[in-house]
């Protein structure tokens, strides 16, 4: 490993670039001026207006306005004053260009690559559960969180990784911070990263059980995507987006063909249990991750992207124009009392926990690690690319939210609260729900499951469900009308389903060649990428990993997202606390200590909830928020020969016990790996500080750009269509 | 902006996006190095994107 003993900031050109401090012209004061109040009367409008109906153009408007004003001069402060990139260093995709995965890209194109990488179903799922507070808590932490730590993050990251030719956050951490963090981080992604596929594993089967039509829509995405490898592979090689159009059609045609076969013979063949649609799921991610990528990966990988920028853009474009009105409260009484039925424990620090993936994710930092950085054209492009996606994502987030603050109180507590609480028929969900001091009767929840040709709403718990729901209110009251809800509904359930399950495809394989590459250091033939026993064995190890976190959260008695999404929330956001302290590490090592807050505080701030929120989870003695107590009450109700509701039986009880003492010890052990990140990264930082010189860093010397800017501007933004 | 401009541009995004176009630039640089060397067909090329990936898994996130 080549390492320079070249201060990050200094650089061997010989001219400085001129003190880049250019005024604004009066016109773009005015301009700012104008979209920083249209800004604050968004937010104006949501805090101060009570009592009355409120549209959710108004969260539009905050959140964009925000969104402006922070990428025009926060993203901007943190290029120039803190990472100061230079467009005349050639970016690693420039110096080691190769054709395959090195290469200068267009930013647009990236920015497109970039998004489709970070988006999937996280900002869906989170907002909506986190809606139990009220919609502004959680508008307030996803605009807040993206601005100051999220796109953050993603920006340093990004920078940090491409000043040194791509290498991963793992390799980062073990190179900036040293062995010990450096290992700890590599086990700290690999068990998080099986956390958060069993979750949204989790996600899907909750929204696909004893839903013929949604099973079956997306069942028929294994066909599709395997048409569309062949025709990709093998009949017409190389033609993308026509295969992926084709694919596109004969998606929305199994929608519509899941209607019929609901209401054929082959609805019983399609209506699956939880406990069955997990071993289909497990089964599934054992062949997607084991078959050739050309066959199912990649096609749906297409697929994917385009749903997901398609239904973005129809989701934006519903919104503003049905103006729906939010119906939840500003501000819940769950969000003070800590009671809610859909995730227990108070505003500090579970919303922040639920609504992880849209304000701060971990999991951007792998990608803003990996493949991205190499693509990089000029410097400059990391704030479009690393601060702009995220931006984007968050929007996503605000999109879930206000579908699902547009929902009935009644029908939303009706679908999210677990299952042990509502019972099954439409009399006992709708006396729960009004025991939680909410109103829906059970004509109109039956009317509502109806409206979206499903069963029953009850207790879809998992936030997809609701989402689906949201989005068909939204949608036919744009495109179609009322007799297009039940399309709209499964539409959005394929989408999310399409979203997870390739995200499930793409990290089991991640996962197996992480796991590789690590039972490699001990036993070398299993490390070998091309050898396939070892390729088996490792896949099925990490789909047994996640697999048996889908089946405890399938058949927990308590309600696996209840029991489940915290321990999602607290890893994905551990995973930031990670990248974070990798940035700030390097920060100071680089001789900018001034600057450290850049990401220091929104670490400190990540590091509170996470520890918090994990310290509550493990010595809470609220059964219900502590996994520790939780275990305790139903032990001591075994012994007492009791069953405790919502169990049914012993068996379930001994589950209940199982389960807790798996997700406590689990917790404390995250908690432990990024405490050993974050002290050595610390004995780093104080070394660093008292060092008369720069410590040496491993970002690749300068050599000089050779591809020219097209102007030299006072912002250059390079990267012309050629 | 015409009609055939903004179809133009949303072909050349779609096809930038989804790599299609990344045989051409592949099949250039080909020549630009090994001149006298036969480029490879499409079908070649998707292979050999296709084990490409095999080896560099992506991670897609949450």
């Amino acid at each position: 490993m080549p390492t320079s003993v070249m201060p990050e900031s200094g650089r061997p050109a010989p001219e400085e670039p001129p003190p880049a401090r250019s005024r604004m012209t009066p016109r773009s004061m005015l301009l700012w001026a104008a979209v920083a109040l249209l800004g604050a009367i968004g937010w104006g409008v949501l805090a101060l207006a009570r009592g009355e109906e409120i549209s959710a153009v108004w969260l539009v408007v905050a959140a964009l306005g925000s969104y402006a004003i922070a990428y025009r001069f926060y993203s901007r402060f943190i290029a120039r004053r803190v990472l100061k990139p230079d467009d005349r260093r050639a970016t690693p995709a420039e110096r080691l260009e190769d054709g395959v995965d090195f290469q200068p890209t267009d930013r647009r194109v990236l920015l497109g690559h970039h998004f489709a990488a970070i988006a999937g179903a996280g900002p869906l799922v989170g907002p909506v559960l986190a809606a139990q507070m009220g919609y502004l808590p959680g508008t307030l932490w996803i605009v807040a969180g993206v601005i100051f730590a999220g796109a953050v993050q993603d920006m340093v990251v990004l920078f940090l990784s491409m000043r040194r030719d791509g290498k991963s956050l793992g390799q980062m951490a073990r190179e900036e911070i040293g062995r010990a963090g450096g290992a700890a981080a590599l086990i700290a992604v690999f068990a998080i990263m099986i956390i958060l596929l069993g979750v949204l594993a989790l996600v899907v089967v909750n929204a696909l059980a004893h839903s013929p039509w949604g099973t079956f829509s997306v069942a028929m995405t294994i066909p599709i995507a395997l048409f569309m490898g062949f025709w990709l592979h093998r009949i017409r090689p190389g033609r993308v987006v026509e295969t992926s159009l084709i694919g596109v059609a004969l998606l929305l045609l199994a929608i519509v063909g899941g209607s019929w076969v609901q209401e054929s013979s082959l609805a019983d063949t399609f209506t699956l249990s939880p406990t069955t649609l997990v071993f289909c799921l497990v089964g599934y991610g054992f062949v997607a991750s084991v078959l050739p990528v050309w066959m199912l990966l990649a096609p749906r990988d297409y697929l994917s992207t385009f749903m997901k920028i398609g239904t973005i853009a129809l989701l934006a474009v519903g919104v503003i124009v049905a103006a729906p009105v939010l119906r939840t409260d500003a501000v819940s009484d769950f969000a003070s009392s800590g009671t809610g039925p859909v995730f227990a424990g108070s505003l500090f620090p579970f919303l922040f926990i639920t609504i992880a993936c849209g304000a701060l994710s971990g999991f951007h930092a792998l990608v803003a690690s990996g493949t991205t950085p190499k693509l990089i054209q000029k410097e400059s492009q990391v704030r479009m690319i690393g601060y702009g996606a995220m931006l984007m994502e968050s929007f996503v987030a605000i999109m879930a939210l206000i579908a699902a603050a547009t929902l009935e109180p009644g029908l939303y507590y009706a679908m999210n609260a677990p299952a042990g609480l509502l019972g099954t028929t439409a009399e006992s969900a709708s006396q729960a729900v009004a025991g939680l001091g909410f109103t829906i009767t059970p004509d109109q929840l039956t009317q509502a499951a109806k409206a979206v040709e499903e069963q029953t709403l009850i207790a879809r718990s998992g936030g997809a469900p609701t989402l689906a729901v949201g989005m068909s209110e939204i949608f036919s009251g744009v495109f179609g009308g009322s007799a297009m809800k039940a399309f709209w509904y499964h539409f959005a359930i394929m989408f999310e389903a399409l979203f997870i399950l390739t995200t499930v495809d793409a990290g089991t394989r991640v996962g197996r060649f992480m796991l590789q590459d690590m039972l490699g250091n001990v036993w070398k033939p299993i490390g070998r990428v091309n050898w396939k026993p070892g390729i088996w064995l490792c896949s099925a190890l990490v789909v047994a990993a996640w697999g048996y976190f889908l089946h405890s959260g399938a058949t927990d008695p308590l309600g696996g997202i209840n029991q489940l999404f915290p321990l999602f929330g607290i890893a994905n956001q551990l995973l930031a606390a990670i990248a974070l302290t990798v940035c700030t590490t390097v920060l100071v090592k680089s001789g900018r200590l001034r600057f450290a807050w850049v990401t220091g505080v929104p670490l400190a701030w990540v590091v509170a909830i996470t520890f918090t929120a994990g310290w509550q989870k493990i010595f809470s003695a609220d059964p219900r928020v502590g996994f520790f107590a939780q275990r305790e009450r139903y032990a001591d109700g075994i012994d007492a020969g009791q069953v405790l509701p919502p169990a049914k039986s012993l068996d379930d009880m001994h589950t209940v016990v199982t389960n807790s003492t798996v997700d406590g010890v689990l917790i404390a052990l995250f908690l432990l790996l990024v405490a050993v990140v974050m002290v050595n990264a610390a004995v780093v930082c104080v070394r660093a500080v008292r060092s008369p010189v720069p410590l040496p860093t491993t970002e690749t010397p300068y050599v000089e750009s050779r591809i020219d800017l097209p102007e030299q501007s006072a912002e250059p933004l390079a990267g012309a269509r050629t | 902006m015409s009609v055939r401009r903004w179809a133009r541009a949303v072909r050349w995004y779609l096809r930038e996006l989804t790599g299609e176009a990344q045989y051409d630039r592949y099949c250039e640089r080909h020549l630009r190095h090994h001149p006298l060397a036969p480029v490879p067909t499409p079908r070649e090329y998707e292979a050999l994107r296709a084990r490409h990936r095999e080896d560099h898994p992506q991670s897609r996130c949450c």
